[in-house]
């Protein structure tokens, strides 16, 4: 495999080629927020909030190669304005009223909300009309909280088609539906869960197992979102 | 000319509140009125919501007590998961959840009586109000105000290790409880530092009765007499009649004490209990089936659990209950200020179980979670801190909550609380054509004997926003008061 030399917030790297710019940072150590992308399976960078500076450029990191000599920037003040402004975006757009919401502490945009320290979003609230599909027995999904990143659509298609989500309607209409005819032929206890973790916020969740997991004893309880990168990156 | 007097707003108890006082040509108290004006609407919008939603989203009613709500919710999601009624969880599932609610209990009473009530008693009713609260406490009687902090931060970390939060946590879940006990939670609040431990604990809350024992025997005009009157009383006992908090059968009596519901099983309360709704107010006004809509009303909360139960399981506040009892010879005590006595024996009575519960082994281990059968539909009894709370929910096939009751407190003291202000008026602003700050506080005094929720922001800033107009028949302001918070 060769090898490439990268700028990362002004200090040099070296890394295997072939791979996208949030990928070398996560492996120095350099968080990188994501929200659409999930380890795996095949970015399409489409929520916007891992944008960087990239030789010049905003860019998402998460469909952009790393390449040599590559200068990249991932937390200036400008970049972190925009993230802040993303989450404050996807708060106002749907219903997401963590006080009740059994992801709360392990969501990733409540945890990216709190990283930005939004207080309440700078734009008006939509409070859009959304329902809740209850009809399967195994799983549900809340359209109120659903943030459109295709996660749970794109795991399971990557594995092997079709998937048991599908994307309905367009525009401001989009939501996610569920196959029934197909979830209920394979869904199990083990695939439910899945699903459940594949979802960043708390649309798509198990039935009859919410709060199970206490307070303090949940993802970003402690740590922040991103501080298993920082931990775990060694430089090279 | 007859004139009315409207304290607006009272401040928020499920909303907003106020109090009308009219008064007739002879200036005597004709009427008076707490209004609940603000439509609060959680029955509503729980439907739809999955159900193991509802102890979390319910509790958000209230910030003082979301824990007799997290609570009652749950209780009622245990006969929907099939697991029983209050007594068919595991060991550790229904310890922890009694341990969470004494801790709830302990730490309401002690802001009900020492933040909000107690500069009351110490600086008069009508007192100087820039005196008459919290901050007076704590400048004039130092000693009482670091025990109100201290007690009320000891009852907040019981609530933290057992619902996650200090403040509407999530702890209880449908058919048990998320977490155990940690050696290091249990130490700390049995054998914390001085003094954050049960023992400690427990001397003050025997110390806060006999203040307030010794307050009574120089007052008593102001806590026999002040907004006295007969009433039924309904509050949950244990099936062997012993006081108790978190579960029981539904036990009424009349203002004789005769039995007037007996020990019901509260699955089927709707058999016993109604609720009429009243064109001037949001908050329904409940009542006895048996007896009617006119005087089927009672009173729940302390003094109504004082009233009917037999003994208090508890040692130490078993021995203030006898006192209690023998002041009124055994009969039912309708004196709505010693609804702070009855309250300080339930903190006792708290701090107690909550010892016994920190040294029982099944909080720290065992099964937490129990379910069985599923049903559709189950109701969650319990008493709060202010009274018996009910939370009743259905369910559709596709586990959403399709229709939710609750009857909450404050509610069912809705007449009671119409009452005392009825009485507190009539005593203050009789023949009186001016209203002055300590006529509009006395009206308070009576609420908040029932329910500091109304009163919260009087005492804990001593500026509440209150404002008073009398008004003559033909609606022309004759007096106005107004009080900036």
């Amino acid at each position: 495999m060769s090898k490439i030399l990268i700028t990362i917030n002004g200090k040099e790297y070296s890394a295997e080629a072939g791979k996208m710019v949030l990928e070398v940072a996560k492996e120095v150590g350099i968080y990188i927020p994501t929200l659409c992308h999930y380890e795996g399976i095949k970015a399409q960078g489409s929520c916007r909030i891992c944008t960087c500076l990239i030789d010049g450029r905003k860019m998402t990191a998460c469909t952009t190669p790393a390449s040599h000599r590559m200068v990249v920037e991932t937390n200036t003040e400008e970049l972190e304005k925009i993230r802040a402004t993303i989450v404050e975006l996807l708060f106002a757009e749907g219903n997401h009223f963590c006080p009740a919401c059994e992801r709360s502490g392990n969501c990733e945009l409540q945890a990216l909300a709190y990283r930005y320290k939004m207080m309440v979003p700078q734009f008006p609230y939509n409070f859009p009309s959304r329902d809740l599909d209850a009809t399967n027995p195994k799983i549900m999904i809340d359209h109120n909280r659903c943030i459109l990143c295709k996660r749970c659509i794109r795991r399971k298609k990557e594995k092997d088609n079709p998937s048991w989500f599908v994307f309905k309607g367009r525009g401001h209409k989009t939501q996610i539906n569920i196959d029934h005819e197909l979830i209920d032929k394979e869904f199990d206890d083990k695939l439910a869960q899945e699903a459940m973790d594949t979802c960043p916020v708390g649309a798509i969740i198990r039935k009859e197992k919410g709060f199970d997991v206490p307070i303090g004893s949940r993802k970003y309880d402690k740590d922040p979102i991103g501080s298993d990168i920082k931990k775990q990156g060694v430089i090279l | 000319m007859s004139k009315k007097i409207t304290i607006e707003p009272v401040t928020r108890v499920e909303g907003h509140g106020k109090v009308t006082i009219h008064l007739d040509d002879n200036n005597q108290v004709s009427q008076s009125r707490l209004h609940i004006v603000e439509f609060r609407g959680f029955e509503r919008f729980v439907q739809g919501r999955p159900y193991w939603e509802a102890p979390v989203l319910v509790q958000r009613l209230c910030g003082i007590c979301p824990v007799s709500h997290h609570l009652a919710a749950a209780k009622a999601l245990d006969v929907i998961v099939g697991a029983g009624t209050g007594d068919g969880l595991t060991p550790t599932g229904e310890k922890m959840r009694r341990l969470m609610h004494y801790g709830q209990i302990f730490q309401s009473h002690v802001l009900h009586f020492f933040h909000l009530a107690s500069p009351d008693l110490l600086f008069g009713i009508d007192g100087d109000p820039a005196l008459r609260n919290v901050i007076g406490i704590a400048i004039k009687h130092k000693e009482l105000a670091v025990q109100a902090v201290m007690m009320r931060k000891y009852g907040q970390e019981v609530i933290k290790v057992t619902a996650g939060k200090k403040i509407h946590g999530t702890g209880a879940i449908p058919g048990g409880i998320n977490k155990h006990l940690t050696q290091t939670e249990k130490d700390s609040l049995l054998n914390g530092d001085d003094p954050m431990n049960i023992d400690k604990m427990i001397d003050w809350s025997l110390g806060a009765l006999e203040f307030f024992k010794d307050y009574h025997s120089k007052n008593k005009d102001l806590i026999d007499k002040f907004a006295a009157f007969p009433s039924s009383h309904v509050s949950l006992v244990r099936k062997d009649g012993a006081m108790d908090l978190y579960h029981g059968v539904l036990r009424g009596i009349d203002s004789d004490g005769n039995k007037i519901l007996n020990d019901v099983d509260y699955q089927d309360y709707l058999q016993y209990i109604d609720e009429e709704v009243k064109s001037w107010s949001y908050m329904k006004f409940p009542y006895l089936r048996s007896i009617g809509k006119k005087d089927g009303w009672y009173r729940v909360g302390p003094l109504a659990r004082m009233n009917t139960c037999d003994f208090i399981p508890s040692p130490l506040a078993q021995k203030e209950f006898e006192i209690f009892q023998a002041y009124t010879n055994g009969k039912p005590n309708g004196m709505s200020m010693h609804m702070h006595w009855a309250r300080l024996i339930e903190i006792l009575h708290s701090a107690e179980m909550m010892k016994e519960l920190l040294n029982d082994p099944d909080l720290m281990s065992g099964e937490l979670v129990v379910k069985g059968t599923k049903g559709r539909e189950g109701v969650g009894l319990l008493e709060a801190p202010r009274g018996t709370l009910f939370h009743h929910y259905r369910i559709n096939d596709d586990d959403q909550i399709e229709m939710a009751n609750l009857i909450v407190s404050t509610t069912n003291n809705n007449i009671p609380m119409n009452t005392a202000v009825n009485l507190a008026a009539k005593q203050f602003m009789n023949g009186q054509t001016e209203i002055t700050e300590g006529m509009m506080n006395a009206v308070e005094v009576a609420i908040r004997a029932y329910d500091p929720c109304l009163s919260c922001a009087t005492h804990a800033l001593g500026k509440m926003p209150l404002e008073a107009i009398i008004l003559d028949s033909y609606g022309k302001e004759l007096d106005r008061k107004l009080k900036n918070g």
